[in-house]
């Protein structure tokens, strides 16, 4: 369904360049796909890429057999790649139920939104006329954006850190939230996550370290290399395991 | 008074909701003289006769009534000045609905100017809509500069929502407030120029009484060339709560000056002043984007949200 091959992507600031994705080849058609890896290691740059928002300096990314890697971020929208913000966006006037109808594309029933409001644990009936602004804490934006993602009902949704600024009762449902998207949404997960509970409930893991993959299989198989990787880091620096 | 021509209803529809004759009390003003009017048992209005304009006057306890006294002008060349003076009786609670619409037809510059001043009684509680809109095929300005003048009474509240919704070419907004014990002032201004528009406003709210409070709100949008000034000054004279804001965007070669000022002349006085000016945040167009409107869409629905 997706495919990543040979891309790269070089970022350039005052300072000069670096290669933040090298020369990464995957192709993905599973349910439920997590990336995972240390921090700077890629993961957001490959989700953004995936997206749109940024384009790669090599390679060709395909979608359901089409080259989209020139195409803009509405294109891929409309073709059916959707994407949660690790930092949901927050807006002046935009509402709640104005957000979810811009992902349904259609002005839906009261009713419809308040079951994607309440599927993420929120009284939808406080949520739907409220403004997607600073008065939301960051644990709300982050179900609200999850529902929207969830009203979009695309063939790929990709989530970067949903777990990112959740307290631990809305971390448990939010895990529920997962599985049930899983398990009834129509389309493809691609979940950037460092939750091994997240992880866990994956099809396939992939990491991302350095702008390389450097791991990718079944959970239980790379969850095991990443334990045994960790133990032997510890013992390498005299620590007990 | 008979039924709306299409132009008529379009610009009363346009800057007060209004399709067919009201049924309450109102005063419509075309062309700088009385289209109709009509009064309650508890709403009286009643010509000026030292200058142009009207005196409206709320009968004390009117619960939930609604006054509309909107302005229209589809005449080039017309040069409108007009006041209006409310008198809001006691304990009273209504909506007064207002707004200037202005169709220019030819190259003459089309000017309405309205001086409104509220005189608020004691815990009496009004909201004023005024919108103010400008249309018309002709090279003729549209000039709108509405004067309001606010007096508000122990524990008396004035809720103010003005808006300028587009095609207006130059305008200067003032408002001056004076509140006394108890009282709340509640001001949310919002203002579109485009092409090659001005916009100035000036508030200045003097919070006198005890426990009075004022929030002057504001939120902008400059496209095009067009430039705009906001203006505010809250004196804070008593213990009281004053707060204003100033929230712009900027589009293209659009400019905003943001000057907002508190004073305060009393030690129990608690002010807030914040102002913000900027483009569209790239990544709100990304995020919408993301959910497939175009770049296009995305900024429409962010301006039209920003000033809704």
């Amino acid at each position: 369904m997706l495919e990543f091959k040979n891309v790269s992507y070089v970022a350039s600031n005052a300072d000069g360049e670096k290669e933040i994705i090298k020369n990464v080849s995957f192709e993905i058609d599973q349910k439920f796909t997590c990336l995972t890896g240390p921090n700077g290691g890629g993961k957001s740059t490959l989700a953004k890429l995936i997206m749109g928002i940024i384009k790669p300096t090599e390679g060709r990314i395909m979608f359901e057999g089409r080259d989209i890697t020139q195409l803009s971020i509405t294109e891929r929208a409309k073709e059916g790649i959707s994407f949660a913000f690790q930092q949901p966006v927050r807006f002046k006037g935009i509402t709640v139920s104005d957000l979810i109808n811009f992902a349904g594309e259609r002005k839906l029933k009261m009713n419809e939104i308040c079951e994607y409001l309440s599927e993420v644990g929120l009284c939808a009936r406080e949520y739907v006329n409220r403004e997607v602004n600073a008065s939301l804490s960051g644990g709300e934006l982050k179900r609200i954006e999850i529902a929207t993602a969830m009203a979009r009902g695309a063939k790929l949704s990709v989530f970067d850190e949903p777990e990112a600024g959740i307290d631990l009762w809305s971390f448990t449902n939010l895990i529920k939230v997962f599985e049930k998207l899983r398990d009834k949404m129509g389309g493809s997960l691609i979940v950037i996550s460092h939750q091994e509970r997240i992880l866990n409930i994956a099809d396939r893991i992939i990491v991302i370290a350095d702008g390389k993959i450097t791991e990718d299989g079944a959970p239980k198989e790379v969850m095991n290399k990443l334990f045994l990787a960790k133990n032997c880091k510890m013992l390498e620096n005299g620590v007990k395991a | 008074m008979k039924e709306f021509s299409a132009l008529e209803k379009q610009l009363l529809s346009t800057i007060a909701d209004i399709e067919s004759v009201p049924t309450g009390a109102y005063n419509i003003r075309e062309d700088g003289r009385l289209k109709g009017r009509s009064t309650t048992e508890n709403i009286d209005i009643v010509s000026k006769t030292d200058k142009s304009g009207i005196d409206i006057f709320i009968k004390p306890n009117t619960k939930n009534q609604r006054v509309d006294i909107p302005v229209i002008i589809t005449k080039s060349g017309l040069n409108d000045l007009v006041y209006n003076d409310f008198y809001v009786g006691e304990n009273a609670d209504v909506l007064i609905v207002a707004g200037c619409g202005i169709h220019n037809p030819g190259c003459d510059t089309a000017r309405h100017d309205g001086i409104h001043t509220f005189h608020v009684g004691k815990n009496a509680k009004v909201k004023y809509v005024e919108k103010h809109y400008g249309e018309g095929d002709g090279s003729g300005e549209r000039i709108l500069n509405p004067t309001t003048v606010v007096e508000i009474d122990e524990g008396g509240y004035l809720e103010m929502e003005t808006v300028q919704i587009k095609g207006v070419d130059s305008t200067v907004r003032t408002t001056n407030a004076v509140l006394g014990k108890d009282a709340t002032l509640i001001i949310r201004e919002k203002i579109m120029t485009h092409g090659k528009q001005t916009a100035e406003t000036h508030f200045t709210v003097d919070l006198n009484g005890e426990n009075s409070g004022a929030h002057v709100i504001s939120r902008s949008v400059a496209k095009d060339s067009s430039h705009q000034v906001y203006n505010s000054l809250v004196n804070g004279n008593n213990k009281c709560n004053g707060h204003t804001e100033c929230d712009a965007i900027i589009m293209d070669n659009g400019t905003v000056s943001a000057i907002p000022r508190i004073n305060a002349n009393c030690v129990d006085a608690t002010l807030i002043h914040e102002a913000a000016i900027g483009k569209i945040a790239g990544e709100q167009l990304v995020k919408l984007m993301s959910l497939g409107l175009t770049e296009k869409q995305a900024e429409e629905e962010i301006v039209n949200g920003f000033l809704k």
